[in-house]
This record gives C-alpha cells, sequence and structure tokens, in this order.
C-alpha cells in the first residue's frame, strides 16, 4: 500500500497565486486528499495525471509533483477525456475555472458529463476572469459590475451544478475554498467515484472579486447560510444546529426543529446515491435567502463509464473477429489473384 | 448511381483491367431529383494497361435522366456512346432539366454520337412484375438492369455482381436476390438483342501486372488501413478522436469497425475535441489521429499549436474539399496546403505529407504516423475528396516488409535525486524522449506556456529564440529521412514538370502520353512538402523552367519560391473542385516548352 504523504504531491515550483487566493487552499486540499485516495486505492504517485485549461486555477499542475498537462483554454476535458480513454489505469485530475470549463470549454464539460468517462474534475469558481485582469464570466451574478460590465451585466449566471445534473451528471459536490477538512473529504470521495466527478470550489479573487463569496463564507453567517449535506445524515444546518429542511408542496424549505410543528422526524435524509434527479437538483439550486447553500456531495450515483464501455467494447469484439493482424485485415473480403 | 458505377467497377478489378474512379455527388443527400445540381454521377475508367486516372471524356454516357445527359454530355467523346431511360425523357422531365426543345440530343449537339434510347423503367417494370416486389422497389431495380446492359457492351462477366448480391442481401433480404439477378441478366440480354448497339468492346485484363493478391480499395479506407498498420508496427492502440465531415468521415467509419485491432474511436462533440482527446491519448501513449477535412482544420488549428509546443505525436488527416468556409463540400481541391503549412499562432513549423492515389493513402498514412512517432512532432496528412472517395485495384502488400516504428520512449527509472528533462533533445535528430504518465520517477508537466529543456516555465527571451529554433530544426532534420524526389523522364532539360498529392495520377498519365508523342519531358512529384526531401534544389538545378501544376492557385508554387528563390517557376492552377483533365496538362507542358 503506497505511504505517501501530502509532501510528495508538492513539485519543487514556486506557487505563483496572489497571495490571498482561494486557489492555494484548494491546491493544500488536493494535496492532503490524494495520499487518503493512494492509501484507499493502491495508486502509486505515477498514476495521477492533473490537466488544466487556461486561467489562474489552471496552474495547479505545475505546482503538483505528478504527471501534468497544462493544455489550452477550455479543452482540458477533451484532453482528460483522451488520456483516459487512451490509459484507463490513470486516475486523472482536472483544474479548471468558470470561465474555462463553462463559457469557452462549455461543450466538453457537457460532453465530458454526459459521457460519464471517469475524470475529476475541479471547477474553480470565482465569478470572474482573474488572469485577464477582471471580466465579468459564466457565473458572474446578474448586475455584477466588472470592467467588460461597467454598468452592470444584464445576462444571467450558470449554476454549475444545475448544468452538471442537467447533462445526467452522476457526481456533483460543492465546497468553498476555506472549507480544508471538508474539501479533503469531498475530494477523496470524488476520487473514488467512477464517473465524471464535478466538484465545484467557490474561490476567492482577492484582485479581482473580492469577497465572491463572503455572503456564505462569513464565519458570522456561513453556519446559517449554508448546510453541508453528507450521505445518510439529516439535513440540519445552523449555528445552533436547529434548522433543517423538508419536503413541501413542489419544493425544500428550511424550517426550525421545534417550531410550526415541525419535529427531527420531519427533516429530510440526504440519500446522494438515488437515482431521483429531482431532489438533487433542487438541493443544487437553493440559494438564500430562504434556503441555504448546499455544500458537500450533494449526487455520487453509479453508472457505466465512457472508458469502461470503450474498453470492454474492443475486448468482446476482439473475441469474436476472426482478423487479428492487419496482414489479415488487408485480405480480408473482395480479393483476387494475379498469377 | 453510386452503387451501380461500384459494382461496374469492382467486376472490371476482379477481371484484372488497370481501373480508376471518380464519384462525383452533390453535397445534398436527397438533392432535388431530375435537376442538372441534383445528378449523382459515378466515372469509371478501365483500360488493358495500368490506369491512373478517372479519364478525362468518356466512351460510355449512362443518362437515367434529361439532367444527367444535361451534366454530363459535353464529356462524351466525338465516337461515344450515349445510353438513356427513354422512360425518364417525357415532357416534365425535360423541363426539370431545363429543355427548350423536344430534342435533347440535337440541343445538347451530341446528335451525332451512338444514341441507344431504351424504355429502361418499362423494361425493367416488365423483367419483374411477377416478382411479387412493389412498384417502388422494382423502381429501385432500373440501375440493375442498366448495369446489366453496360456489362454486354463491355463484356463483364455477370458472377462477380452476383456473388455481391447474394452477400449483401442473404441475411435481412434473402427475397430480393433473385429478382435483382434476373433484372440485371434481363438488362445484359436485352443489350445483345436490340442490334442498337454497333460495337462492344473486349477490355483485356492487364498483361503483365506484378503478381499477387489484389483488392480494390478507396482512399479513406486506404487510409485507415495504414494507420492500422502503424499501429501495429509502433505496438501502440490506435486512438482516433474525429468530428463527422465530408468527405473525411469514411476514416472514422472505417476505423469504428475495426476495435478488434485495439483501435479506439471516439466521435467527439465538435472537432476540438477531437484533436484534443487525440493530443491527451498521445501525452498518455496512444497512436493518435484525428481526421476532418479543411473547415474542421481550421477549428484544430490553435489545438495544433499545442501539440507542436509538447511536442508529442499526432496525426493529423485533411481530406481536402472546395473552400473556403463550407465551400464545395463533396468536390476536390488542393487549397488546404497553406493552411497545413501555415495555419497557427507563432512559430510553429510541423511535417506536411500528401497521399498520391488512393492506394497510396496506405503507405502517406503508414509513413505519416512513423514520423509523428519517431519525431515527437505532429503531422499533418493531405488527402484530398478525389483520392478518398475515388478507388483503384491495390497489390496488397505483406506488413513484413514495412519498417518497425521505434518511438524515443525513456526506459527504467530516473537516477536517484534526478529528474526527467522533457524537452532535452537528441542532438543528432532533434527530438525529445517520451515518459508515458504511469511510468514511475517520470513525473513532468507539459502545456502550451513556453518552457525550459527541464519542462519549467520561462519567459526567457534567449531560451525563448532557442526553443523556436530548435523545434524548427527538428522538422527540418527529419528531410535525412526522407526518400529523395525522384524525376520521371530526362534527368535534366528545359522543363521539369511539378506535382504534389492526388494529381499525380493525371500529372504521370500527361507525362506518359507526351514521351510517346516524342516530347521531352520531365517529371517530380512530391509526396513530403515539409520538409522537402533533401535533394529538392539539386534536382531544380538541373532544369531551366519548373512548372507547378496544382488544384488551387499557386500555393506549393508560392512555398517552393519562397525557400528556392533561385529557380524559374510557372504556376499553372486550376480552382474548379473538380481534378485535372490529362489534356489539360498535355496543353499546359507544351505552351512551356
Amino acid at each position: 500500500m503506497p505511504n505517501l504523504t501530502f509532501q510528495d504531491f508538492k513539485s519543487d515550483q514556486a506557487v505563483r497565486w496572489c497571495p490571498g487566493c482561494g486557489d492555494h487552499a484548494v491546491l493544500a486540499a488536493l494535496q492532503r486528499a490524494l495520499p487518503q485516495v493512494s492509501h484507499a486505492l493502491g495508486y502509486e504517485k505515477e498514476r495521477y495525471v492533473v490537466v488544466s485549461g487556461i486561467g489562474c486555477s489552471s496552474r495547479l499542475p505545475y505546482y503538483m509533483d505528478t504527471y501534468g498537462f497544462h493544455s489550452i483554454h477550455g479543452r482540458a476535458t477533451a484532453v482528460s477525456t483522451g488520456i483516459k480513454v487512451a490509459n484507463p489505469t490513470l486516475t486523472v485530475w482536472q483544474a479548471c475555472g468558470d470561465g474555462d470549463a463553462l463559457a469557452i470549454g462549455g461543450n466538453h464539460f457537457i460532453h465530458a458529463i454526459r459521457r460519464n468517462i471517469d475524470i475529476n474534475i475541479i471547477l474553480f469558481n470565482n465569478r470572474i476572469y482573474g488572469l485577464t485582469k477582471g471580466q465579468y464570466s459564466p457565473t458572474s451574478k446578474f448586475g455584477a459590475i466588472t470592467k467588460t460590465s461597467p454598468y452592470g451585466t444584464v445576462e444571467q449566471p450558470f449554476n454549475p451544478g444545475s448544468l452538471v445534473l442537467g447533462a445526467k451528471g452522476t457526481f456533483f459536490a460543492r465546497s468553498l475554498d476555506v472549507e480544508l477538512k471538508l474539501n479533503e473529504e469531498i475530494l477523496t470521495q470524488a476520487a473514488l467515484h467512477d464517473g465524471t466527478s464535478v466538484v465545484e470550489m467557490l474561490t476567492n479573487c482577492v484582485i479581482f472579486n473580492d469577497g465572491a463569496h463572503k455572503d456564505l463564507s462569513d464565519p458570522a453567517v456561513k453556519a446559517d447560510r449554508t448546510i453541508v449535506l453528507r450521505d445518510g445524515e439529516k439535513m440540519i444546518f445552523g449555528k445552533n444546529r436547529d434548522k433543517g429542511l423538508v419536503l413541501e408542496g413542489m419544493g425544500l424549505k428550511a424550517v426550525t426543529i421545534g417550531q410550526d410543528g415541525y419535529t427531527l422526524d420531519d427533516i429530510l435524509v440526504h440519500d446522494a446515491s438515488s437515482d431521483n434527479m429531482g431532489l438533487h437538483m433542487m438541493l443544487a439550486e437553493m440559494k438564500g435567502p430562504e434556503l441555504p447553500v448546499a455544500l458537500g456531495v450533494i449526487r455520487n450515483v453509479k453508472q457505466l463509464t465512457y472508458d469502461d464501455g470503450v474498453r470492454d467494447q474492443v475486448l468482446e469484439v476482439t473475441a469474436k473477429s476472426k482478423i487479428h493482424s492487419v496482414d489479415e485485415l488487408l485480405h480480408s473480403g473482395s480479393t483476387w489473384e494475379v498469377k | 448511381m453510386q452503387l451501380t458505377g461500384s459494382l461496374f467497377a469492382d467486376t472490371s478489378a476482379k477481371y484484372g483491367n488497370g481501373l480508376s474512379t471518380f464519384p462525383d455527388y452533390p453535397a445534398e443527400i436527397r438533392a432535388p431529383h431530375g435537376t442538372v445540381s441534383g445528378v449523382s454521377g459515378f466515372q469509371v475508367h478501365i483500360g488493358s494497361i495500368p490506369v491512373t486516372t478517372p479519364g478525362d471524356y468518356c466512351d460510355l454516357l449512362v443518362a437515367m435522366n434529361p439532367a444527367a445527359l444535361k451534366a454530363n454530355a459535353k464529356w462524351c467523346k466525338r465516337n461515344a456512346m450515349i445510353l438513356v431511360d427513354e422512360d425518364a425523357f417525357d415532357a416534365a422531365g425535360m423541363k426539370k432539366a431545363g429543355f427548350t426543345t423536344d430534342n435533347p440530343f440535337d440541343e445538347l449537339g451530341v446528335e451525332d454520337r451512338t444514341l441507344i434510347v431504351a424504355p429502361i423503367t418499362t423494361l425493367t417494370k416488365e423483367s419483374l412484375k411477377d416478382s411479387g416486389m412493389d412498384q417502388k422497389s422494382i423502381l429501385k431495380c432500373k440501375n440493375m438492369f442498366t448495369l446489366g446492359m453496360a456489362c454486354y457492351i463491355y463484356s463483364r462477366p455477370l458472377e462477380t455482381i452476383h456473388a455481391y448480391l447474394e452477400k449483401k442481401f442473404a441475411k435481412k433480404h434473402p427475397e430480393v436476390i433473385a429478382p435483382n439477378k434476373k433484372v440485371l441478366e434481363d438488362g445484359f440480354n436485352y443489350a445483345a438483342n436490340i442490334q442498337a448497339i454497333p460495337n462492344t468492346y473486349t477490355v483485356e485484363p492487364v498483361a503483365d501486372l506484378p503478381k499477387g493478391t489484389y483488392r480494390n480499395i478507396t482512399g479513406n479506407q486506404a487510409t485507415a488501413w495504414g494507420l492500422l498498420a502503424a499501429s501495429e508496427k509502433s505496438g501502440l492502440p490506435l486512438f482516433c478522436g474525429s468530428y463527422p465531415i465530408t468527405p473525411a468521415t469514411a476514416i472514422l467509419e472505417e476505423l469504428a469497425i475495426h476495435k478488434n485491432l485495439g483501435a479506439k474511436t471516439l466521435q467527439a462533440e465538435d472537432e476540438i475535441a477531437g484533436i484534443c482527446t487525440a493530443i491527451g491519448a498521445s501525452f498518455a501513449g496512444d497512436l493518435a489521429v484525428t481526421t476532418t477535412s479543411g473547415p474542421g482544420l481550421s477549428l484544430k488549428s490553435e489545438a495544433l499549436g499545442l501539440a507542436v509546443m509538447v511536442e508529442l505525436p499526432l496525426v493529423v488527416v485533411d481530406v481536402q474539399r472546395g473552400g473556403p468556409s463550407t465551400g464545395l463540400p463533396t468536390k476536390t481541391e488542393q487549397t488546404d496546403l497553406s493552411q497545413a503549412l501555415y495555419g497557427r499562432n507563432g512559430e510553429c513549423p510541423l511535417p506536411v505529407l500528401a497521399a498520391r492515389s488512393p492506394a497510396g493513402c496506405f503507405d502517406a498514412a503508414f509513413y505519416a504516423a512513423k514520423i509523428a512517432l519517431e519525431h515527437m512532432t505532429p503531422v499533418i496528412l493531405l488527402s484530398e475528396g478525389f483520392l478518398g472517395n475515388g478507388s483503384e485495384p491495390w497489390r496488397i502488400p505483406s506488413m513484413k516488409d514495412y519498417p518497425a516504428i521505434k518511438p524515443p520512449f525513456v526506459h527504467g527509472t530516473p537516477a536517484e535525486g534526478e529528474k526527467f528533462r522533457p524537452f532535452d533533445r537528441d542532438p543528432e535528430t532533434m527530438v525529445r524522449k517520451w515518459a508515458l504518465p504511469g511510468q514511475k520517477g517520470f513525473e513532468h508537466r507539459v502545456g502550451g506556456l513556453e518552457k525550459t529543456h527541464a519542462g519549467v516555465l520561462s519567459t526567457d527571451p534567449d531560451n525563448h529564440a532557442r526553443m523556436v529554433a530548435e523545434r524548427a530544426e527538428k522538422v527540418a532534420r527529419i528531410a535525412r529521412d526522407l526518400p529523395a524526389l525522384e524525376v520521371m523522364g530526362p534527368d535534366s532539360g528545359s522543363l521539369l514538370l511539378v506535382g504534389w498529392g492526388g494529381t499525380y495520377g493525371h500529372l504521370s498519365s500527361a507525362v506518359s502520353e507526351l514521351h510517346a508523342e516524342g516530347v521531352e519531358v520531365s517529371y517530380a512529384h512530391f509526396d513530403y512538402i515539409n520538409p522537402l526531401p533533401a535533394n529538392t534544389a539539386e534536382v531544380f538545378a538541373r532544369f531551366d523552367k519548373i512548372l507547378v501544376c496544382e488544384l488551387n492557385s499557386g500555393q506549393f508554387a508560392a512555398y517552393l519560391r519562397g525557400i528556392y528563390p533561385q529557380f524559374t517557376y510557372v504556376s499553372y492552377g486550376k480552382v474548379q473542385g473538380q481534378p485535372f483533365l490529362v489534356g489539360e496538362i498535355k496543353d499546359a507542358i507544351k505552351k512551356e516548352i
């Protein structure tokens, strides 16, 4: 069993993100999660490949002492897909930002999810283009004032969770950059999941969108405005752990236990592995002020992966075929002799 | 009509004739029936000597309706036979095709040809009236009746077509085998009986063909098989990430069949994903391929630059079609040469190869893959719609006659405390080493940003200049491994004809014919475009003038002029979405002599 530590995953390259950038914490969480994954699955370090697109967060592969591929803007998902199909024994991680994955790379993103290729995507969502110095992204809030929207945007943002689930994603989790412990846990679960795992990390950009997620991450309000979902556990949240989620009418409702006749028994139990997409979608779409924003693993279901499908088909067809070499192929079908 | 043409071609190939085919069809799947723009044609050229082009002008034109006659009458030789389905030449059909009189032959000026006007639809109905087939199915058989007639005219045996019908319909529609055979034979017999056919022809098999096993093959099929051959010879599984695009799709379709040879095909969500999945597969150690046509190559440009930068093997097949933009999707051109050579940001050289014939696509694809894998570079292989869809007989080679492919893999593990330096180079070839994810101790990062030999990001001016020069030199040194440029005809003289890619058949035919006429001209054909064969300048220096013929407005001529400005070039181009005619080339040569 490999006995790796987070030090084994640190490269010799100086980390060049801005001081205070949320990406530092996500990198640390990943470096702490991988030794656990290795321990659980018996993976040596050389089996890890970290792929990225373009953007601040896409520098991440340089800081990991693994095989790495810093590709081009938006295309990381396609590169990851090729790597995994070529060698399914590799464990592929992908770092990408909200612009990278959801704007220029949106097409590859949804199709990877649709195929359920076994890769792990960390989506760094700071709701801004950082590397190009402050333009709005597909997740910037309606009305966001940025360099390319000086009077506020007039377009609705994507909720990455809805997009993933809409594409029939099999794994979606969300967290805040500052939640180091929770992130280690989530990333480990993402790695253990067979299929496309998407982990949305709500990250802060200290320079161009400082306080991007302050409404959730501020310690004064965090417990009341977020809920950490864990499979098999009651959906309880709040500073005093006295609030919970119930299903009422067509939707979810936050209630206080012991008030208005609600008891602990009324509170929903999270089932991440349920095939029912509806409740997962509702959880992914929760927002304030009425509802807390869901963190943790929202959906985690089993389904055939694309890479397994490709491999199995090659094995099946090979077993059935009478042609096993190019010479045999060239002589197959209609031929004639010239003597 | 495409099937009828293929069956006639296959029959002739099996009979041992020299053969070349050229399917010419509209971009629409069900183009407006009976209109001139909707005509689907299939050109077959057979000979008792080897044949290298589908021919300029025809001896027999089969026109199933007035539109087909109108679109193709101009290609009839003075002594050609024209066979038409009389039933289709009614008032409506004539009007649809835009005839203004009631005599289409007069109107087109072909009334002096041998005209065989047969009520093919009526005869087909009569032939199959007791077959139990419905009217719609019966009407579909009129092409088979016509094929029977053509087989009579050219003394073709019907066995090959019988065998095809038996195989094709054995499982799903065994009930249509007998009627199809009957209508084919009825067509044959009808042609024998009507006495409207003044001559029949016997085209003997080619006498001194090299011994061996032959098959008919299209360019796209040969490309796919050449890639599979490279996969076998390198021991690397084939990965093809592609998006369907005319006229390249058949390569992806063909590879998708051969999972039995370990080929993995991924029909990507777009052209960019096609190449990017292939780049990922290459990083992980597969023989990576993406196939496309001109518009798709445009979309792949940025990723091609990435492949150049990370120095990973990749084969990009561009089956060229008429452009720009969507252009003429089903027609043939050589207009992507400049795009292949230059169409990327930054200084971004990569090897460019071109296939010369349908069967030649096999070798072209094999050697494109060999260069990519051994020199750690993306390679563009230029094919053409004319080659991809066209077919010719091919003497099946033996894989033992092909060289091994040896990628520069790292072996073992690095020495204690030593880090793998991904961009250190072999001083002879300038090629870097290839370490695959999963290999212990070789962990490294590649990417689109400029790096040092150690793989560390660098914006240092001298380092960038060095890396740019090294990447270019790596490609340039491939010339050392290339076969020398050969000259057909005299070694020196006043005029050297130069071509590249799929014009080989037409250019070599033109030169052969001129040689037979006693005209002195030499010909050099380029399969390798970047780098050029090492002896190119030496060959050019032996001639006063170089005539560059290509299916574009002079892209290769401009390229040669840029590299070897000391020679005198004349450019002869054609951009009509059609192949050259041998006659055109002969005229162009004569004009320069």
